[in-house]
C-alpha cells in the first residue's frame, strides 16, 4: 500500500512540475511534446474461487501505471517514445514497459520507422486474419484498456507511396510470441496438468526475421488491401517428451506464411468489410504431425451501421477451414480434443453513448456455434470531465466445454474498473 | 460574377415577394429559394479553393460544466461538389492525435475514416450525418460541412431585417433523412451566410438553434469566425471560434491518404 502511494505521489509529481520547467528547457520544448496518462486498473475474479498458485487470488490484475509520452518533430524526422512505469499490485513490484520508441524519416515518397512500434494491419474487429502481430490476450481477457491487446513489436518498416497505391514492408528480427494468459493468474485448459513447460523461441537469426508486406489503397470508396506474412506461427503447439506419462512439455512455433486479402467500404447503409487469409503451415503441409497446426483457409466478413442517433450496431462472421482434416484427425492422440474441420465465430457490437458522448455503453459478444462456447465483455465509460475517465468492463467466458478457446476461462468471470487521468 | 448575378436575382426575388407579385420568369420562386441555398452553402462550406482553421469548440451544459475540442481543419473542394476534411484533435487529452477523415459527396453517404493514435488504428466509421453529433457538441456532421441542398423543399418565407443586415428567411422541409421537421434560416442578403437558424421538430417546438456571432473577412472572403448551437431543450450549447482561418493555402491530396492518417503533417497541424 505504502508503495502504491509513493508511486503515485512521484507520478503526480511529475505530471505538475512540469509546467515549472525552466525557461531554456520550455524554448527547447517547442517541438517537444511531453503527455502521457496516470492510471489504476484493477480486475476482480467473480467466481470467488482462487487458482492455487503463486499469484492466484481474487485479483486477477491490479496495478497503477504512469505513462510518459515524449514526441519530437523536426523538419527531417519524427523521434517518438512512450514509457509506461507501473506497480504490480498482485506480484507486487515496480516496473517499466517501452510500450513505442520509435524514430520516422521521409524520404520523397517513402518513409522509414525504426524502432519499437504497434502495428495493427485488416479489418476485423477483435478477430485476426492478416494482423499477425502479436497479441496479448492475458490484458485482453482481464479487462484492460484495449491498446494492451497489442504486444509493441521491435521492427523496421518503410512505407512507400505512388498515385493512389500505398505500401508497407515489416521486418522484425526480434519474434515475439502472442502472450496467453498466465497460468498463474487464469485457470485454464492444460492438456498436460503439472507437466513442466519450456519455450523454445526462433533462434535471433537473419532467416528467422519476420517479414510482412501490406499493398494497399481506396478505390470506388473501398479500402482494399493484399497481405503476405512469413515468419512463425504466434501461438506455441506443445511437444511432449513422450506421449505417455511425459515429463517435459515444449512450447514452440513452427513456421508460417500467410496470403491474405481484404477490403471494406460503405454499402448496405452501413460499412462492409471482408477479409480473407490463408494460412500456410510451412513445416506440415501434409497436416501430419499433430504438434503443428494444420494449413488452413480464414475468411472474415464484417458489417456496422448506425441505427440511431448515437448507437452502433456492428456483426461479423468469421471461419477457419482447416486442410488436411483426415489427416488431422489421423494422427491426433488419443484422449486429446479435436478441433472441428471448419470453426466458426459470430460477433455482436452494441455501442450506445448518451449525455453528448460522454457516457458509453457497450456490449462485444464472441459466439461459436462450432466450439459452443462464448465471451462477454459489457463495458460502461464516463468521461468526468476532459482529463479524467472511469470505466467498467466486464469479461464473462463460457460453453459447453472446458477445452474450447473460451470455454476454458469459464472460472475467470471477472469485472474490471479503470480510472485515467489524461494530461 | 456569380455572386453579382445572385444578388440581383435576390433583390427580384424581394421585390416580387414585397410586391406580391408573380414568379420570376423561367424560374419558380422554389427554385429560387434552392440557388439561394445553394449560394449559402457555397459561401457557408465551400469558401476557397481550400481552408486551414484552428476550430475551438466548447461544449456547455445548463449546469455550467465545460468540455472543449479543439482540432485543425484541413479542408479541400473537388470536383463536382466532393470535399475532403482532415480534421486532427488537438485536444482534449483522451483524443489528442486522433484524426477523423471524411470524403463528402453530394447526395451520396461520405466515406469516414478514424485514425486512434494509442492503437495506430485506422478504422471505417459507419455514420449518417443528419443523425449524429459530431464529437458530442450539438452541431451534426451536416451542420458542420453542409447538407445536400436537393435533401429539402426550400421556400422564401420573407425578408427581414437582422440587426444591421438584410437577410431572406427560407423555410426548409426534409425530403431525405433529418433530425428536424423544419428548419427556418435567416440568409444574408450580401454575404450569404446564415446569420441564424432555427430547428423545429415533428410537434412544430424549437429545438435547436444556430446562431453566426462573429463574421470576418478573410482574404476578401466574409467567414463566420464565431457561431454557436443551442440545444433549446436540454439547455446545452456548443460555441466554436475559428482561428487563424486561412483559405487557398494548397493542401494537396496527398494529404487526405490512409498514410497520412497514420503520419498526420506536422507543417499543416501548428
Amino acid at each position: 500500500m505504502l508503495g502504491r502511494v509513493i508511486f503515485l505521489s512521484f507520478a503526480f509529481f511529475i505530471v505538475h512540475a512540469l509546467p515549472l520547467t525552466p525557461y531554456p528547457l520550455r524554448a527547447l520544448a517547442d517541438d517537444l511534446s511531453l503527455h502521457g496518462f496516470l492510471q489504476a486498473n484493477y480486475s476482480a475474479r467473480l467466481t470467488g474461487l482462487q487458482p492455487p498458485t503463486s499469484e492466484g487470488g481474487d485479483f486477477l490484475f491490479g496495478e497503477e501505471r504512469f505513462q510518459l509520452r515524449l514526441d519530437k518533430s523536426g523538419e527531417k524526422g519524427r523521434l517518438f517514445i512512450r514509457t509506461d512505469f507501473f506497480h504490480d499490485a498482485i506480484a507486487n513490484r515496480p516496473d517499466l514497459e517501452v510500450r513505442e520508441a520509435y524514430v520516422d524519416t521521409s524520404m520523397g515518397g517513402s518513409d522509414v520507422r525504426v524502432g519499437r512500434q504497434l502495428l495493427i494491419w485488416g479489418t476485423g474487429d477483435y478477430l485476426f486474419i492478416n494482423d499477425i502481430f502479436a497479441k496479448d490476450w492475458g490484458a485482453f481477457f482481464s479487462g484492460r484498456p484495449v491498446e494492451y491487446l497489442r504486444v509493441p513489436q521491435d521492427a523496421a518498416k518503410l512505407d512507400l507511396s505512388a498515385g493512389w497505391i500505398s505500401a508497407e514492408i515489416v521486418a522484425m528480427p526480434f519474434f515475439q510470441a502472442d502472450k496467453l494468459p498466465s497460468r498463474d493468474r487464469f485457470y485454464q485448459f492444460d492438456p498436460f496438468p503439472g507437466v513442466a513447460r519450456s519455450t523454445q523461441q526462433p533462434a535471433m537469426e537473419f532467416q528467422n526475421t519476420e517479414l510482412a508486406a501490406r499493398v494497399y489503397g481506396t478505390t470506388w470508396g473501398f479500402d482494399t488491401a493484399l497481405y503476405l506474412y512469413r515468419g512463425f506461427f504466434h501461438m506455441p503447439g506443445l511437444e511432449a517428451d513422450r506421449m505417455i506419462a511425459p515429463t517435459q512439455i515444449a512450447e514452440r512455433f513452427p513456421r508460417l506464411a500467410v496470403y491474405g486479402a481484404s477490403t471494406r467500404g460503405n454499402a448496405l447503409g452501413g460499412v462492409v468489410s471482408t477479409e480473407v487469409g490463408y494460412y500456410d503451415s510451412l513445416a506440415d503441409h501434409a497436416g501430419r504431425d499433430p504438434i503443428i497446426p494444420n494449413s488452413s483457409f480464414r475468411y472474415l466478413a464484417g458489417y456496422q451501421r448506425q441505427l440511431w442517433e448515437d448507437f452502433t450496431l456492428g456483426l461479423q462472421y468469421y471461419g477457419e477451414i482447416m486442410m488436411q482434416y483426415d489427416v488431422y484427425r489421423a494422427s491426433a492422440p488419443s484422449g486429446f480434443p479435436v478441433q472441428d474441420q471448419h470453426r466458426q465465430l459470430m460477433t455482436l457490437r452494441l455501442t450506445q453513448l448518451f449525455w453528448n458522448q460522454t457516457l458509453r455503453v457497450g456490449l462485444f459478444a464472441f459466439y461459436s456455434p462450432t466450439d459452443q462456447d462464448y465471451y462477454l465483455i459489457p463495458e460502461i465509460r464516463y468521461s468526468i470531465s476532459d482529463n479524467l475517465w472511469v470505466s467498467a468492463t466486464g469479461n464473462i467466458f463460457g460453453g459447453r466445454r472446458t477445452t474450447t478457446f473460451f470455454g476454458q476461462f469459464g472460472a475467470n468471470d471477472n469485472l474490471a474498473v479503470t480510472v485515467r487521468y489524461e494530461f | 460574377m456569380m455572386e453579382r448575378v445572385l444578388l440581383v436575382v435576390l433583390a427580384v426575388i424581394v421585390v416580387a415577394q414585397e410586391g406580391g407579385q408573380a414568379p420570376l420568369r423561367g424560374a419558380s420562386p422554389l427554385e429560387d429559394a434552392a440557388s439561394l441555398v445553394r449560394q449559402s452553402q457555397e459561401a457557408f462550406h465551400r469558401a476557397g479553393t481550400d481552408l486551414k482553421a484552428r476550430v475551438k469548440m466548447t461544449l456547455l451544459t445548463k449546469e455550467g460544466q465545460q468540455r472543449l475540442r479543439d482540432l485543425m481543419m484541413l479542408r479541400k473542394n473537388e470536383a463536382g461538389g466532393n470535399q475532403r476534411y482532415f480534421l486532427y484533435f488537438h485536444g482534449p487529452a483522451d483524443v489528442r492525435g486522433t484524426v477523423l477523415m471524411v470524403y463528402k459527396y453530394p447526395n451520396q453517404e461520405d466515406d469516414r475514416w478514424l485514425f486512434i493514435p494509442a492503437l495506430n488504428l485506422v478504422q471505417r466509421v459507419a455514420a449518417r450525418d443528419s443523425r449524429s453529433s459530431f464529437v458530442g457538441s450539438d452541431f451534426s456532421y451536416e451542420d458542420i460541412s453542409g447538407r445536400d441542398v436537393e435533401a429539402d423543399t426550400h421556400t422564401v418565407l420573407r425578408t427581414e431585417a437582422l440587426g444591421s443586415r438584410q437577410t431572406v428567411v427560407i423555410e426548409s422541409v426534409p425530403t431525405r433523412e433529418a433530425d428536424y421537421a423544419k428548419k427556418l434560416s435567416w440568409i444574408d442578403q450580401v454575404t450569404f451566410l446564415p446569420l441564424k437558424e432555427e430547428y423545429y421538430d415533428v410537434q412544430g417546438a424549437l429545438y435547436k438553434a444556430f446562431t453566426a456571432d462573429e463574421i470576418r473577412d478573410v482574404q476578401g472572403l466574409p467567414t463566420i469566425t464565431k457561431r454557436t448551437m443551442t440545444n433549446v431543450k436540454t439547455g446545452h450549447k456548443t460555441e466554436v471560434v475559428f482561428e487563424s482561418v486561412a483559405y487557398n493555402v494548397g493542401l494537396g491530396d496527398d494529404i487526405f491518404t490512409e498514410r497520412t492518417l497514420r503520419r498526420p503533417p506536422e507543417k499543416w497541424l501548428k
